[in-house]
């Protein structure tokens, strides 16, 4: 069943026509990703999921709901989170601030103590580090933290940008192997990334992106194994 | 530190040479002069001397202290007083300066009564010079030695100190407070000389802030460990009671000390309300915004407009009447303000604010409106607040006005802090993008930082205008705005008893020293300067910033510097 679905995007910065017509969809409980150069609009995409941006045309489905109606705060209620890129945790708060700022929506205090005890199953050195400022938290424990804050507002689907981002092998392998185990718990996802192998690797189904457009898609196992994509973006074939 | 680590001669001369610097400074702009007036003790220590010698004793403190990171104890010793002697040099030579030639006609200050000083009671020119010389060197020393006291001692020896020089500062507001009462004799005549401490009161007061120091330094005695050990039930009761303590000593203090120091708390006072207020703005909601005085200026105007009784009577309803219009007013100024700079951030929000400051002083002065407010003539004859027959004429009755301003909006401010809204704004601080991200609604709670704020700038404005009785565009400078963001930041941004304690230093102090008034902003600026080097995060900070500036030293498995590490 379709989740989410873009239907002919066209999002502007300005004058700058940065989304050209994106068509995605993203079925209940699988992981799609994007994947495409810098500046190809992957980041514009999610934002414009997440009510940050708004778009000239098209639509934005959740279900039979039109997203592009509705403001983020309104969207993070219908269960659409966004983890934006770098690692943005409220630096200056502690683990625990940030996230019970992820919680910000949510008005049920059983089901916060609940989720609140799930992501520290995901994610035990955040139980040891609650009290710390996120501000000096290890790279790989702010992106920890980013995509706990964000499951902490009970999402149905996951916007994540650029995880791996800046991490080290061992971490970017650890935030993957997460990725993988929300998935299965049955979180949908729409993974923003560079690093295209690990992505599609975890994806179900992928799209490429080139200056606004989407120039290739499908299954990520195809996507992997196309000459065009290992040549753009893994490293030649 | 981060400078490398190295301390020369030459770095002792650099010392010595700012310390001169800025006493020559000191003593070109008058403030010399100004202090000398008033001494702290009697016939042996004015304030112009104080003046006088604070750059050779702060100098020589820094220039021990950084000495004894890495050189030897006697080695800072001498070092301290070789600055001083470097300061005492400056000075010196700005004596012989002033002596040989006329330079009056450039620095005015440089006058006779100036020379005088400098003389320090020796006729020769030479003598002076050397009386410079060794009280430099004196006081370097002793600016030395304090540096290499314990801190807990040196805390308070400057404590003792501190009080020793409020007191004598306050001799003469004590004795027009005091000066009808019974009691007040014999202990004036104690403490007090003709003119400055005597010598048992500065004993007594040096010796009342040690102890006080030390008590409240040592863990086993201080007040704190003591109810932190007792059964909670217990810790509350004494919660309640020192809240009741403290609110009938603010009830009774305005018959105890009369006219004119509650005249000094009632303005207080106002800037507290406002400041409290500027603080859901800036300190909670992180959008700084200078153009706050407009608020201000709002609520003062709708109750000059509505209540006065002269040239410009309109309403002439009651004040009571009044007050509700000026916040509600105030309030949709603070959304109407609010609404254009939805979308700007940092310093373009603090330009557009500024200017809305800038309109309403010049809407309020303008031809334009003068038939209707007056224009620089003002609004006149407000009159009083009063219930029934009970009427609020001076300081004194007003003074309950503003408490229970403080009161209710520190209350509000309080609960608000810590409710939904209040981590709202705590996310949008940190990261407006992130906090939308996580499902708040940046206009509303953007816009309710403004009204909030208005709010409370609107009752301030509204009693200062009942206090004052007439209200003139002039009272509604960019520096009113500049004030209550400078009392914020010395008292804790995001601190409500932050507010308290910045009002009373930067509102209060001044006013309790007449000298101070030409000064005014260049203690202000210095003070900012020096707050901003030794403690940023304010008197008394809010949690948020003093971690942020304090950071505990971490396991080193988790430094963020060492990002190779990162193993998990």
């Amino acid at each position: 069943m379709t989740l989410l679905k873009l239907d002919n995007i066209h999002t502007y910065y300005g004058n700058i026509h940065a989304l050209k017509g994106i068509s995605i969809e993203v079925d209940e409980g699988e992981i799609v990703t994007l994947i495409g150069a810098n500046g190809a609009g992957k980041s514009t995409t999610l934002k414009t999921i997440s009510g940050l941006l708004y778009p000239r045309r098209g639509k934005v489905y959740l279900g039979d709901k039109d997203l592009t109606k509705f403001r983020a705060h309104e969207i993070v209620k219908m269960g659409v989170v966004h983890v934006p890129e770098g690692r943005r945790v409220f630096s200056r708060l502690t683990v625990m601030e940030n996230l019970e700022m992820g919680a910000f929506t949510r008005k049920d205090k059983d089901g916060i103590k609940k989720d609140l005890q799930r992501v520290f199953e995901l994610f035990p050195r955040l139980e040891e580090r609650q009290t710390q400022v996120a501000g000096t938290l290890s790279g790989g424990e702010q992106q920890m933290l980013a995509i706990g804050r964000a499951l902490m507002s009970r999402p149905h689907i996951l916007l994540l940008d650029e995880p791996s981002m800046g991490l080290a092998p061992v971490l970017v392998d650890l935030i993957f192997d997460t990725i993988t185990e929300l998935n299965k718990q049955g979180m949908t996802i729409l993974l923003v990334e560079q690093n295209a192998l690990l992505a599609l690797k975890v994806a179900r189904r992928g799209y490429v992106l080139e200056t606004g457009r989407i120039v290739l898609s499908g299954p990520a196992q195809e996507l992997a194994e196309n000459p065009q994509v290992r040549e753009a973006y893994l490293g030649g074939a | 530190m981060d400078k490398e680590l190295k301390f020369t001669w030459s770095d002792i001369i650099k010392y010595g040479a700012i310390g001169g610097v800025v006493a020559v400074y000191v003593i070109l702009i008058g403030m010399v002069v100004a202090f000398n007036e008033r001494y702290i003790i009697a016939e042996t220590l004015t304030l112009g001397q104080i003046a006088l010698f604070a750059p050779t004793f702060l100098l020589a403190y820094f220039a021990a202290n950084n000495a004894r990171k890495i050189k030897s104890l006697s080695f800072s010793i001498i070092a301290s007083a070789l600055a001083g002697l470097v300061t005492g040099v400056f000075v010196a030579a700005l004596l012989v300066l002033a002596s040989k030639v006329n330079i009056r006609e450039v620095f005015l200050n440089v006058s006779p009564e100036l020379l005088e000083i400098l003389h320090f009671g020796k006729d020769s020119l030479t003598g002076a010079t050397i009386m410079i010389m060794i009280f430099n060197l004196a006081v370097g020393l002793l600016g030395g030695l304090f540096a290499l006291t314990p801190r807990r001692w040196s805390n308070a020896i400057l404590m003792g100190a501190s009080l020793v020089a409020l007191m004598g500062i306050m001799q003469e507001l004590m004795s027009i407070t005091f000066g009808n009462k019974d009691w007040f004799k014999p202990v004036s005549e104690f403490i007090y000389a003709k003119k400055g401490l005597s010598w048992g009161g500065t004993a007594l007061f040096m010796l009342l802030g040690i102890l006080g120091s030390l008590w409240r330094s040592s863990a086993s005695l201080h007040p704190g460990t003591k109810i932190a050990k007792m059964p909670r039930r217990q810790q509350q009761t004494i919660r309640i009671a020192s809240f009741l303590l403290g609110l009938i000593i603010l009830l009774w203090l305005p018959r105890f000390l009369g006219s004119y120091p509650s005249e000094i708390l009632t303005t207080v006072g106002i800037y507290i309300i406002m400041g409290l207020g500027l603080n859901i703005v800036v300190g909670f909601a992180g959008l700084l915004d200078l153009g706050y005085v407009a608020f201000f200026a709002i609520g003062a105007y709708t109750v000059g407009i509505l209540t006065t009784t002269g040239k410009l009577a309109t309403m002439e309803w009651g004040f009571w009447m009044a007050l509700p219009a000026a916040v509600f007013l105030a309030t949709m100024a603070g959304v109407i303000l609010g609404i254009p700079v939805l979308k700007m951030r940092g310093d373009y929000l603090a330009i557009v604010t500024l200017g809305f400051g800038e309109i309403i002083r010049i809407l309020v002065l303008s031809d334009w409106l003068k038939p209707y407010i007056g224009g620089a003539q003002g609004i006149l004859q407000i009159p009083k607040p009063s219930i029934g027959d009970y009427a609020f004429k001076g300081p004194q009755q007003i003074y309950y006005i503003v408490l229970i301003g403080i009161l209710l909006v520190g209350y509000i401010a309080w609960r608000l802090r810590d409710a939904r809204i209040g981590r709202a704004w705590k996310a949008m601080r940190e990261d407006e993008d992130v906090a939308e991200a996580m499902g708040i609604h940046l206009v509303s709670t953007k816009l309710l930082a403004f009204a909030t704020g208005a709010a409370f700038a609107g009752l301030s404005g509204a009693i200062f205008a009942a206090k004052l009785g007439s209200i003139f565009p002039h009272s509604f400078n960019l520096i009113v705005s500049i004030n209550v963001l400078s009392l914020i930041i010395v008292g804790g941004i995001g601190s409500l008893p932050g507010v308290v304690v910045g009002a009373l230093i930067l509102v209060g102090l001044p006013e309790l020293l007449r000298e101070f008034a030409d000064y005014r902003m260049l203690f202000y600026g210095a003070l900012l300067v020096a707050m901003m080097l030794v403690k940023p995060e304010g008197f008394i900070p809010e949690k948020t910033h003093a971690r942020e500036l304090h950071q505990k030293p971490l396991e080193p498995e988790v430094a963020p510097e060492a990002p190779a590490k990162e193993a998990i």
